[in-house]
């Protein structure tokens, strides 16, 4: 008796889960998302509201930290279709281009609702690869109490913002608090150093490493001073250790309060006026200062997108599914609730916007409206390489081993055989 | 049949096992022995094949082709031009790129001065712990721990110790006024490859000191009496004595940790990333591989990789003359 009812229940189970699979198999959108922070949670929400609102199911995974880009590489180039929709970082349209579908006629005329400098970021031979998601820029904390209580403003230049935190280092060291530093930055030799380096030089006017048309350029007088500046600052107002921090050593040593000025992404700020934070409610944010008089501000983007597969079974959901995610009441929502800043600058005027994202939304939007992209469209499937390269020269000039002028010499030379003179 | 119609009185007492049975028996029986010995390995082998020889294989091959990440199928067979070609008189390839051979170079600094400090400082550990004392079975215990904490973990947890800015390293030399600023210790050209060896020192003494132990309970008791009863100062007896005799141990321990040392990975990527000054051949591999999508030309960095330390194995074998049986 007991036995033939589990043998019922068993099939039960078995027919049904055979009829479930069948029928979700058909509407069923894979999305692979990052799980820093908020992200997971934030990504499972939205794709469980457009699984509602269509009804169809979505399937969440998440993907490791380091080596996403290669796992993604590895999926696509075995024509897998286990993941329909990924999230991609800014710099990937161009490595993994000939494994999206394009999403121009889908987005149609939407494309002029995002700024435009992603947009054409995620342009790639014509084809727009992928959807902007949220977006991310280089910006500049500063310490308000105490630029307030040296009477100092916020640095329009770079060689202002040296000569302002030598000041109140020096004056905070001799009353006593002698591990305070002037400024913190991301110098490990990695992606962040690239795009620490890429801001600096190019608000010199030094150019993007290449021109649009490819051609390297990175070996000018411009590029060589901005390097030589960074190079001052190491062991000066930057501690030595500068050379292995990411953003998180950045902003261990600004949140314990032993920084006058950091370079990190918005992220951070949601971090440093946290209600355990150590220097909360004394930050200020602004855009990242110029290249001298001549100069100008050009924060690097950052942020993250949304493709879809070109082996996706099911591509129209999972570009409807893009589509959602990347819409304007979704981004507000993920503005709202996770301080994730909106590539619609439409949203930036929204008041419930402005006040979740609070002293930070203008600043962001400036920077996002001037930020350049780095020059990952040209180089392509050879980006990693050329910002290896780049970095490289950038940190052996910051660690003191050569001059600006000889190491970008040698990047430029490096980088024309690279590309068999500027080919790519 | 060669045994039994051997002339050289050698060859004769080596058969004479043999020459008790009749031959055609024995080589029935040896067959018979030999066949079963390979069935038993079969699977073995049949695994190691599988997990080891048909990666290895694959390597090998994508080093001789321009395979990328992005269409691993699309691979073109291309020769030597991994390793050296020659174009318009412009060398290229892998045996002339500087940061290879830097990567090469700071393998073996790596290799050959962790692997010694961990000899001596294993070797002493191993002594202290060889003597009756009371709580012997916990201190042994503990000075395991180091060991037993996985490589990644306790990398993370020395990177924030020897963090330049809240590092405990750095607090305690300062309080201790052996330094008098806080010291840069995975940043600085000139101490990172310090920093990755001493990690490593902390992290594998441990494991040479337990190999060593091995060694040194299985000694004889009676030379140590012998030389008690001559009076022999106890430094003598260690350089003369206990040394000597527990030098296959030794051997054995130096040839594992030396072929760990040369692949090392986890260590440097934790504390220093991919910094040059510290960069390993792994490092390098794994960057040209999966950072730059060169299956190719990494695949050629990895078989590098595997003859520099099959030729290291044989090298250390042949002139140490290590061996694995247990006559002496």
């Amino acid at each position: 008796m007991n036995m033939r009812n589990y043998t019922r229940f068993g099939l039960g189970i078995l027919v049904a889960s055979l009829l479930q699979s069948g029928i979700c198999s058909a509407a069923t959108v894979t999305i692979s998302c990052i799980a820093n922070g908020k992200d997971l949670e934030m990504c499972t929400q939205g794709a469980e509201a457009w699984a509602q609102q269509s009804g169809n199911k979505v399937n969440v995974v998440s993907s490791p930290d380091s080596g996403r880009l290669a796992l993604y590489q590895q999926l696509l180039s075995a024509g897998s279709s286990d993941i329909d929709v990924l999230q991609i970082d800014v710099v990937w349209p161009g490595i993994l281009a000939q494994h999206l579908i394009d999403l121009k006629e889908k987005v149609g005329s939407g494309t002029e609702e995002h700024f435009a400098s992603i947009i054409k970021n995620n342009t790639v031979g014509n084809r727009l690869v992928a959807m902007p998601w949220f977006a991310d820029a280089g910006v500049l904390y500063y310490r308000k109490d105490l630029l307030e209580k040296y009477k100092a403003k916020v640095p329009e230049t770079w060689d202002e913002l040296s000569t302002t935190a030598q000041k109140i280092q020096d004056a905070e060291r001799a009353t006593g608090h002698d591990k305070l530093w002037g400024f913190v930055w991301q110098g490990r030799n990695y992606e962040g150093l690239t795009c620490n380096a890429l801001e600096w030089v190019s608000s010199y006017n030094g150019g993007a490493i290449v021109d649009a048309a490819g051609k390297v350029t990175i070996d000018n007088p411009e590029a060589t001073a901005a390097l030589t500046l960074a190079q001052g600052w190491v062991g000066s107002i930057s501690p030595q250790g500068v050379l292995n921090y990411g953003e998180e050593e950045a902003r261990g040593v600004f949140q314990s309060g032993d920084a006058v000025f950091m370079r990190n992404w918005p992220y951070a700020l949601a971090l440093v006026n946290n209600t355990d934070s150590p220097v909360k409610e004394k930050v200020g944010v602004a855009v990242l200062p110029k290249g001298g008089e001549e100069g100008r501000h050009s924060p690097i983007l950052g942020g993250w997108q949304l493709a879809v597969s070109k082996y996706s079974k099911e591509p129209d959901l999972a570009a409807d599914l893009v589509m959602y995610l990347t819409s304007a009441a979704e981004q507000k929502r993920r503005a709202i609730v996770g301080s994730y800043a909106p590539t619609i600058p439409a949203l930036y005027k929204d008041e419930s916007v402005r006040v979740a994202a609070g002293p930070v939304v203008d600043p962001l939007y400036d920077t996002l409206s001037s930020a350049a992209a780095r020059p990952s469209a040209i180089t392509g499937v050879r980006y990693n390489q050329f910002s290896a390269e780049f970095s490289n020269a950038v940190y052996s000039v910051l660690s003191g081993r050569t001059d600006a002028a000889a190491s970008l010499k040698e990047l430029a030379r490096k980088l024309n055989r690279m590309s068999r003179g500027g080919k790519w | 049949m060669v045994t039994t119609t051997a002339k050289s009185p050698i060859a004769d007492i080596r058969s004479s096992e043999k020459q008790e049975n009749p031959s055609s028996r024995s080589s029935a029986l040896t067959r018979d022995r030999v066949r079963s010995a390979w069935l038993f390995l079969a699977p073995m082998l049949v695994v190691l094949a599988l997990i080891a020889g048909w990666p290895l294989a694959r390597t090998i091959w994508f080093g001789f082709t321009d395979a990328n990440l992005a269409d691993l199928s699309g691979a073109q067979f291309i020769g030597f031009a991994n390793y050296l070609s020659v174009d318009a008189g412009h060398w290229s390839g892998l045996l002339t790129d500087p940061d290879w051979w830097r990567a090469v170079w700071n393998t073996a600094c790596f290799a050959v001065v962790s692997v010694s400090l961990e000899v001596v400082l294993g070797t002493i550990v191993a002594l202290v712990l060889n003597a009756q004392f009371p709580g012997r079975a916990w201190v042994r215990a503990a000075v395991l721990i180091p060991w037993a904490i996985p490589t990644i973990v306790s990398a993370k947890m020395w990177s924030w110790m020897l963090n330049d800015q809240f590092g405990i390293l750095n607090h305690a030399l300062m309080a201790l006024g052996v330094i008098d600023h806080p010291l840069a210790w995975t940043a600085d050209p000139d101490l990172s490859m310090m920093a990755v060896v001493m990690v490593d020192v902390w992290k594998t003494t441990p494991f040479m000191a337990l190999l060593i132990l091995a060694g040194l309970q299985m000694l004889p008791s009676d030379c140590y009496e012998a030389a008690k009863v001559d009076g022999i100062h106890p430094v003598r007896v260690f350089f003369r004595v206990t040394l000597p005799l527990v030098r296959p141990a030794i051997m054995v321990a130096v040839l594992f940790r030396v072929l760990d040392a040369l692949r090392v990975f986890d260590l440097i990527y934790v504390l220093t990333s991919n910094s040059k000054d510290t960069m390993s051949m792994s490092i390098y591999a794994r960057q040209q591989l999966l950072d730059f999508q060169e299956v190719g030309y990494g695949s050629a960095a990895s078989t590098l990789l595997f003859l520099v330390v099959a030729f290291c194995t044989v090298l250390y074998i042949v002139a140490g003359r290590v061996r694995f049986d247990d006559e002496h």
